[in-house]
């Protein structure tokens, strides 16, 4: 017997390891034309993981101050080594995990996977999109660049126009009424302590409903299925789709490597709150697509300041949309086509929008 | 209430606004007609509120001033009128009355007159102080220094008076870009005498100055980067004190702001050299109203060098100037050569920060290397460029670095991704035999 095998054999006694492998060994994926979209998520999910390792790799240099953090990102990115890759990796990584978030999100929507028993799986996905979000923002700041400091002082604005708790919110993020080092502060503590914390219970969360309710299927295929069902295609989830995934994982490993070694992120110029915000400012790109949507919208709507309209007007759709599931019908059969349109509409929407916002002055 | 007093407030403001119309409007025709009776008989309304301008409004010039001329004036604007500077008596329309020497009336024909006239208030600190009592009261007294004011008191009445420069019936504060002593509109005033060749005849002096001043750099400067404390003039000739500044004086204008160049040239071989031959200091070099960017060149042998124009070929100064200028242009082209590797490196998102900010470090070191030419102390000047060069070399290698750098990275991608490629086909092959 082998060490490798007595140290199982050991772990097995205890922890009865057989039982969570013949779970896994009996769990199935479907098989259809539209099954690569199943990746997506794993994708995130990886993506995730090297966020949570680079960004501690960073956390060994990196110091949150005003004064200091600018410098310490300097000093990671030129004098430790391979500081700039740890960096480059940790950026290019939160902006793909963003991008297959969304692709994930859309690809679940367009096959129709959110529909009961799914519910919580989408709710949960969702809640994991903001945080997700929730992270670009804070991480945006931490290296104290010009280009963060006026995109954190533009975002925090937008929360002060909410009504009512608009101001007491401004000013919670901000750690006063003006963005200082006091925010900075603040954004590294939401960045590495509290947000982490959430995402990685709703990940467990999220995971363990996808794991217990299985891979969904569209529902054309599941009626085709149901109708024949000596037409259902599956496959292990264990090695055959695992392996896969894995070929998956290591295509995203080389495109991340490609971006940080060829594109290293930049680091711009030090924040200093007393000179002007440059001309024509944008947050990141995946807040584009909502700030040009603000942007459109006339500074007055009847009574109704435009700000705030469209500030409310954003929350309600994201509410709505999280809320998707309950909007859908139960069965296959029963799919509502204006959700699908709705859907498309909204994909259209947030391309042109965020093409728009960058082409625009 | 609130709503009807609001409906009320336009038509108020329209009635005042006609009321007030009809107040300033001229309209001579009329008021002569009434004035026509005897004061006494006429209607308290129509006391004209100033006379002159009722008649003068329609008067071609030079005796034309209308109200809306008149109004642009600062001492308008200050509540002096007509009579402040002329006397006489504004309320009546009988010029007899109005324009009487008995009511203390001057024309002021007599050019010589103005600068006493004007002096009388300008040159009365305690009058003054009640308008701005940061204003100069001594601009009367300067004006006896100056060229134009020794001349007028010796009869020559072509010579700039006040009115001349600062116009007349529409003198606007010299901060009002309107105005003719606006800092960007001195140097056209000044050349309204001086650029006319045929006005200026008699003087025996050139006429080029404008037309030499409007290809320097200080002209540059002021009209093309709105530089408004960019020299004209009158910063180096004075303005109401208005005289050349004398060959023994012009390095005292420039030390005004070329503090560093002064300083060197003071205790320079040259200060005493130029003195002994009665040449005119920096004017040597850089000549005066068309004063151009100095470049390296003018170190050179060719035709923007100035040092082959005295000194001869092969001496000691000579051997001197070809040290400093080889000196310079070795590091202008360094600074040059690393700024070139760090936009290299910048571009292929390195992080060279620090080498960019040391970079403005050697560019001091050349912009000091090229001040202390004026020391002419050749060894001097190699202190500074040594020092540059020091800096230039440094961020030129983190260029470079930064560039092998870079290759080191694609190698390392090249590298991984071909493991990448590897362990892909590698997977795939084993999928597919294992039937998975």
């Amino acid at each position: 017997m082998s060490v490798f095998t007595a140290i199982y054999r050991w772990i097995d006694d205890r922890l009865h390891l057989d039982d969570i492998l013949e779970f896994l060994r009996h769990k199935v994926v479907p098989i259809h034309s539209l099954s690569y979209w199943y990746f997506f998520g794993g994708m995130t999910l990886l993506l995730f993981i090297i966020q949570v390792i680079t960004g501690i790799l960073l956390l060994l240099y990196y110091h949150a101050g005003a004064s200091e953090a600018f410098e310490s990102v300097q000093y990671i990115m030129t004098q430790v080594q391979f500081g700039w890759l740890i960096r480059s990796i940790h950026s290019w990584s939160a902006n793909l995990m963003i991008l297959t978030a969304f692709a994930h999100m859309f690809s679940v929507v367009f096959l129709k996977a959110y529909r009961k028993p799914r519910e919580m799986t989408w709710v949960s996905g969702m809640l994991l999109l903001f945080l997700v979000m929730g992270f670009g923002f804070s991480g945006y700041l931490l290296p104290w660049n010009t280009l963060a400091f006026f995109a954190t002082k533009v975002g925090t604005e937008m929360a002060g126009q909410v009504p009512i708790v608009g101001h007491p919110l401004m000013v919670f993020l901000r750690g006063g009424d003006e963005v200082t080092g006091a925010t900075l502060t603040r954004f590294f503590g939401f960045h590495v302590a509290v947000l982490p914390g959430i995402v990685t219970v709703l990940i467990a969360i999220h995971l363990f409903l996808v794991l217990r309710q299985g891979m969904s299927v569209p529902p054309k295929v599941e009626l085709e299925w149901e109708a024949h069902p000596e037409s259902r295609k599956e496959m292990r989830f264990f090695p055959n789709f695992a392996l896969r995934e894995t070929m998956a994982w290591y295509v995203v490993i080389g495109i991340l490597g490609a971006l940080a070694a060829i594109f290293p992120w930049n680091l711009g110029v030090k924040a200093d709150p007393f000179i002007s915000a440059p001309a024509g400012i944008k947050p990141e790109w995946y807040f584009l697509f909502m700030f040009q949507t603000l942007k459109l919208i006339p500074s007055k709507v009847w009574f109704i300041d435009g700000e705030v309209l469209g500030i409310l007007g954003c929350s309600l759709v994201a509410l709505l949309w999280t809320l998707l599931p309950f909007f859908e019908g139960d069965k296959p059969s029963n799919t509502k086509r204006w959700i699908t349109g709705v859907s498309i509409f909204a994909l259209f929407y947030m391309i042109g929008m965020t093409i728009y916002g960058y082409l625009a002055k | 209430m609130a709503t009807l007093r609001n409906k009320f407030v336009p038509l108020g403001a329209a009635v005042a606004a006609l009321a007030l119309l009809s107040s300033l409007a001229p309209a001579p025709r009329v008021v002569h007609a009434q004035a026509a009776p005897t004061a006494t008989a006429a209607p308290a309304a129509a006391t004209p509120v100033n006379s002159c301008l009722d008649c003068h409004s329609s008067l071609p010039e030079p005796y034309g001033v209308t109200q809306d001329k008149f109004s642009q004036d600062i001492h308008s604007q200050k509540g002096l009128t007509c009579t402040s500077c002329h006397g006489g008596d504004n309320t009546s329309y009988d010029p007899t009355v109005a324009m009487s020497p008995a009511k203390g009336w001057k024309n002021f024909k007599d050019r010589k007159s103005i600068p006493q006239m004007c002096g009388s208030c300008h040159g009365n600190p305690t009058f003054m102080k009640q308008y701005d009592p940061g204003l100069r009261t001594d601009q009367l007294a300067q004006y006896h220094t100056s060229v134009h004011g020794k001349r007028l008191a010796a009869g020559d009445t072509k010579v700039a008076v006040c009115i001349d420069c600062h116009s007349v019936h529409d003198i606007r504060p010299p901060s009002d870009p309107h105005s003719t002593v606006y800092p960007l509109n001195i140097a056209t005033t000044c050349s309204r005498c001086h650029s006319d060749a045929a006005y200026m005849k008699d003087y025996k002096i050139p006429t080029n100055q404008f037309a030499n001043y409007n290809t320097s750099v200080h002209h540059d400067a002021m009209v093309n980067h709105g530089d408004l404390s960019a020299p004209t003039c009158t910063t180096c000739h004075g303005n109401h004190g208005a005289a050349p500044p004398g060959v023994d004086k012009v390095e005292n204008v420039c030390a005004n702001c070329h503090v560093f160049q002064a300083q060197m040239y003071e205790k320079s071989t040259h200060n005493k050299a130029f003195a002994d031959r009665g040449l005119p200091g920096c004017v040597v070099c850089h000549s005066n109203h068309g004063i151009h960017m100095p470049s390296d060149a003018m170190l050179g042998t060719g035709p923007e060098g100035v040092c082959m124009r005295c000194h001869a070929p092969g001496d000691h100064c000579d051997r001197a100037r070809v040290r400093i200028q080889n000196g310079l242009s070795q590091l202008d082209d360094s600074i040059t050569a690393a700024d070139k590797e760090l936009r290299l490196a910048e571009d292929s998102g390195m992080e060279v920060s620090e080498a960019r900010l040391a970079q403005d470090q050697a560019k001091d070191s050349l912009t000091k290397a090229r001040v202390t030419i004026h020391s002419y102390q050749a060894a001097l000047v190699e202190n500074d460029i040594a020092a540059g060069m020091k800096i230039a070399n440094k961020d030129l290698q983190a260029g470079k670095d930064a560039m092998v750098e870079r290759d080191h990275r694609r190698i390392g991608l090249g590298i991984s991704i071909f493991a990448i490629v590897i362990v892909l086909v590698g997977f795939w092959l084993y999928i597919r035999n294992k039937h998975y």
